[in-house]
């Protein structure tokens, strides 16, 4: 088991590593000349270059990148190149609000998709499974930004359950807070939840074929203690989907936080990359990298857990 | 065969699959109707600027965010831009933004992905790292990069959607090709000499298509949001018309002009909704699907006669069933597999029940145990167990019979334990839950019968994982949890045959002993007349789901009426002298190479 632990570390490392030197090199290939994006076209080329100067553009590009990375491993990002705050300052007060959304989003998504998928997996055929199987077939495929649309003229504008607009800090209120991040968590969900919904049903349906299954019975266990074996080891690929979401729910947040003006990592992202701040596009990037490789790495937990058959090998 | 006689064979299966799958795809409401739909839409994007009223982005300024009306059918934008040309244009963008992403993504994916599966090796690894990373970037961040630095290219920035939608392609190319890799007439095709790339084009290639096509159903789909995602972030050359540009507007002046913001929603709706409907409809009709079993009883042919007999008084038999018929329902219609057959076996008796796959044999045993599979379906004249009539017993009554009257020994070992949970586990549950024993007496019950079938550490038995024990000891797990409930009839399917030879006669003697001990009446299925011999007092030997002879163990070896029987013995015996021989042989090679 630890042996299994430390190389999921590893391979955690090693992909921030190689999206890290990808995204750097990337963004000084793609954003040739910040200091035009930065100042604007009316500077003029001393003022360019003396901004050039102030945060190590005329130096070679490998010098800026091990500048950067090896403060990056001490948790320095740098100074942003638009306001000359702190990077990691910066991202500290964005990434609550981010991070809320998401983790509600995934929330919603496992509750609700592990429900779906467990009663349409066990009774395939009925018209719950027909009726979840046809809205997942539009529901995966529609965007949450969409979504999101439909859901603030529907419950924020017609109805006015929800504000339409806005990010209350649980610190002030955490009903407000509550209230602000349930209709962007909803948006972000609803593709998630059908894939869940669709991924656990067919794993559901694999297992019931199993013969242990019938063994199972045989012995006496009543059909919901059954179901309970059948849905932990039908549960991996859930979970597995699950920590995928997660990953497009960050993508979707950057576009549904633009839609209820919340003050997170999207607008950050949005704005940073109109700017050519980047060394912030580059913590942003780090950040939600380290968020993806630690869902993946309570992911290959939760699995082991699970499948004993992991923990060995 | 020749390789071209199976590449003929093969060509002429997989054109006539083709063909018929699109047709039914054609004939499907949820195939023609989405795809009429879609084509529409890809000509009022390719017709643009012939169906377009003006042109998208020319202004008149007395139309600033008009309504609807004769000059302008959907109204004008803010800056008063016919709204019905910006939308007709806008599938223009949108169609050929998907296409770029299309062409990115297959181009990189399926390549790549053949090789990964065909070749394996190091570029498998290297590659399906890659692949992986690149589902867990969040694809957004990179996107608002490369706009920022392409200065909002829009073909720069749609190959770049397509360069994240590569993993869906590579997985799915590398699975469909691992799949084909492992079949004969690959393995043919490359024994005859034809080259990897001749096979991976004329036969790889064929296997990889139908789920690409469906990949790309919904790559499509999800690429349209993902371009009008970056066009509502403002992403974009505002006079190229898009729908997402024309969302962000309609969003900004929602409050006012909700239609501004329904005309591109909607378009965008049902764009990616066909397209998921397409490629559904595609997954399903690819799909072997299983037949579902109908409730209602089918029109019944004229029933054969029952066949086999009851021995003794029902009320005193350990189990009788009367006139048991099985049906199934395959992708042909219904099919009986079993046609009425009668059997009994009295307290403390052994029966075997003879005959080769397909016989019956273990559907007859799961009607017993009332756990057919489910598209199975049994009616019986009558069923008695342990003296009792339990035909008419709702399926929770029959349930209860299970771990109290009925064990149960399947026939092979390590499949039919729960991988997930301890063995311990699964013979401690049973007990608790139907014998309602605490926690403490089945433990002590569960390592009571794992000692008593002959496992000397029980403990380290019950803390084990069932991949961590060998095929020999997990059969006498699964026997040991069909008498734990000290069952008066014990059901065993082909108990022996998944097992090594030496371990086979051991089994069999400890279920002789058990069923002495426990004075249970014993039912062992098997297709292996050794296995009659040495353990049953009577056999029934089954054919083509009837019974065509049964009787005394003695006196059926001694004289078998039926020839089948006769061809069953002698089978049975041929394989044993066949063993036999085979051993010899490899002894006296052993010898000669020594």
């Amino acid at each position: 088991m630890l042996l299994f632990t430390t190389k999921r570390v590893l391979s955690g490392i090693l992909l921030l590593v190689a999206v890290s030197i990808g995204t750097f090199f990337l963004a000084h290939l793609a954003i040739s000349d910040p200091t035009a994006a930065l100042l604007g076209t009316t500077a003029s080329p001393a003022q360019q270059a003396a901004l050039a100067e102030k945060i190590g553009l005329d130096r070679p590009l490998i010098q800026q990148f091990w500048d950067w990375l090896s403060h990056a491993v001490l948790l320095d990002f740098g100074m942003s190149w638009r306001n000359f705050q702190p990077v990691g300052a910066q991202l500290a007060i964005k990434v609550p609000v981010t991070l809320s959304v998401v983790t509600f989003a995934t929330l919603i998504t496992a509750l609700i998709g592990i429900g779906f998928g467990m009663i349409t997996g066990l009774r395939p055929g009925t018209w719950f499974d027909r009726i979840i199987k046809g809205l997942s077939v539009v529901l995966f495929a529609l965007p949450g930004f969409w979504v999101s649309l439909v859901l603030v003229i529907w419950f924020a504008v017609q109805l006015k359950w929800f504000p339409a607009v806005g990010y209350v800090p649980p610190t002030q209120s955490v009903d407000g807070w509550l209230r602000s991040i349930t209709l962007p968590a909803i948006s972000l969900a609803l593709g998630g939840i059908v894939a869940v919904s669709e991924q656990l049903r067919n794993a559901v349906i694999a297992q019931t074929r199993q013969d242990w299954v019938r063994t199972l019975r045989s012995r006496g266990l009543s059909a919901t203690r059954v179901n309970l074996h059948i849905l932990r080891n039908a549960s991996p690929a859930a979970l597995t989907v699950i920590a995928l979401m997660f990953v497009g729910l960050l993508s979707g947040a950057i576009v549904v936080e633009q839609i209820f003006s919340l003050p997170g990592l999207g607008q950050l992202t949005n704005q940073s990359s109109q700017n050519g701040d980047i060394p912030m596009l580059l913590g942003i990037t780090v950040i939600s990298i380290v968020f993806v490789v630690v869902i993946n790495l309570l992911l290959d937990l939760v699995l082991g857990w699970i499948n004993p058959k992991v923990r060995v090998a | 065969m020749t390789t071209t006689d199976i590449r003929v064979a093969f060509d002429r299966a997989a054109q006539k699959r083709r063909s018929s799958l699109f047709r039914r795809f054609l004939r499907h409401p949820g195939g023609w109707i989405p795809l009429a739909i879609f084509l529409a839409i890809v000509l009022v994007g390719v017709f643009a600027p012939l169906l377009a009223p003006m042109d998208p982005n020319f202004v008149d300024l007395t139309a600033a965010k008009a309504p609807p009306g004769p000059e302008h059918l959907l109204g004008g934008d803010s800056t008063g831009r016919d709204i019905l040309s910006r939308l007709i244009y806008g599938t223009r963008t949108t169609i050929w933004g998907a296409l770029i992403t299309l062409i990115t993504s297959v181009v990189i994916g399926v390549p790549s992905g053949v090789a990964a599966g065909y070749f394996g090796g190091a570029f498998d690894r290297v590659a399906t790292w890659i692949s992986d990373a690149l589902q867990s970037i969040p694809g957004m961040i990179i996107l608002l990069v490369v706009a920022a630095g392409s200065r909002n290219n829009f073909e720069v920035l749609m190959a770049t959607v397509g360069v994240f939608m590569v993993p869906g392609y590579f997985r799915i190319s590398r699975s469909q090709t691992l799949a084909v890799r492992g079949e004969a007439y690959i393995d043919a095709a490359r024994v005859s000499g034809l080259s990897d790339g001749r096979i991976i084009f004329r036969h790889v290639i064929k296997a990889v298509y139908p789920p690409v096509i469906i990949q790309t159903a919904l790559t499509a789909g999800i690429a349209m949001g993902m371009q009008a995602g970056l066009q509502f972030l403002g992403i974009g050359d505002s006079n190229v018309p898009s729908w997402g540009a024309m969302m962000l507007e309609g969003f900004r002046l929602m409050l006012t002009y909700p239609l501004m913001l329904l005309w591109p929603s909607a378009a965008l709706g049902l764009t990616i909704a066909v397209l998921a409907i397409m490629g559904s409809t595609l997954a399903e009709l690819v799909q072997v699907r299983t037949p579902r079993v109908s409730r209602r009883r089918a029109d019944a042919a004229p029933a054969a006669p029952a066949t086999g007999s009851a021995r003794h008084e029902a009320a005193e038999s350990a189990l009788r069933i009367e006139n048991l018929r099985v049906t199934h329902a395959t992708p042909s219609g219904e099919t009986e597999v079993v046609h009425g057959v009668t059997l009994d076996v009295a307290p403390g008796e052994v029966v075997g029940i003879v005959g080769e796959s397909g016989s019956g044999k273990s559907q007859t045993v799961f009607s017993v145990l009332d756990l057919l599979p489910s598209t199975g379906r049994a009616s019986a004249g009558a069923i008695w167990v342990g003296g009792k009539d339990v035909t008419r017993a709702t399926g929770k009554a029959r349930q209860q019979l299970l771990g109290r009257e009925i064990g149960y020994v399947p026939q092979e070992p390590m499949s039919n334990l729960d991988p997930s949970y301890t063995i311990g586990h699964q013979l401690v549950e049973p007990l608790r839950a139907t014998h309602g024993m605490s926690r403490a007496a089945a433990k002590a019950r569960a390592r009571a019968v794992l000692e008593r079938v002959g496992l000397t550490d029980p403990d380290r038995v019950m803390r084990s994982y069932p991949h961590q024990v060998s095929g020999g000891m997990a059969q006498r797990v699964l026997i040991a949890g069909a008498i734990a409930g000290k069952p008066s009839l014990l059901v065993a399917d082909e108990p022996t045959t998944a097992l090594d030879v030496t371990v086979q006669a051991e089994v069999l003697e400890l279920l002789r002993e058990l069923q002495a001990e426990y004075g249970m009446a014993l039912l062992i299925v098997t297709h292996n007349f050794g296995v009659v011999a040495d353990i049953c007092d009577r056999v029934i030997v089954m054919r083509g789901g009837d019974i065509v002879e049964s009787g005394q163990v003695d006196e059926l070896f001694a004289a078998p009426a039926e020839p089948y029987t006769r061809e069953l013995i002698a089978a049975s015996l041929d394989d044993a002298a066949g063993r036999a021989e085979l051993d010899r042989a490899a002894a006296q090679h052993t010898e000669v190479t020594a």
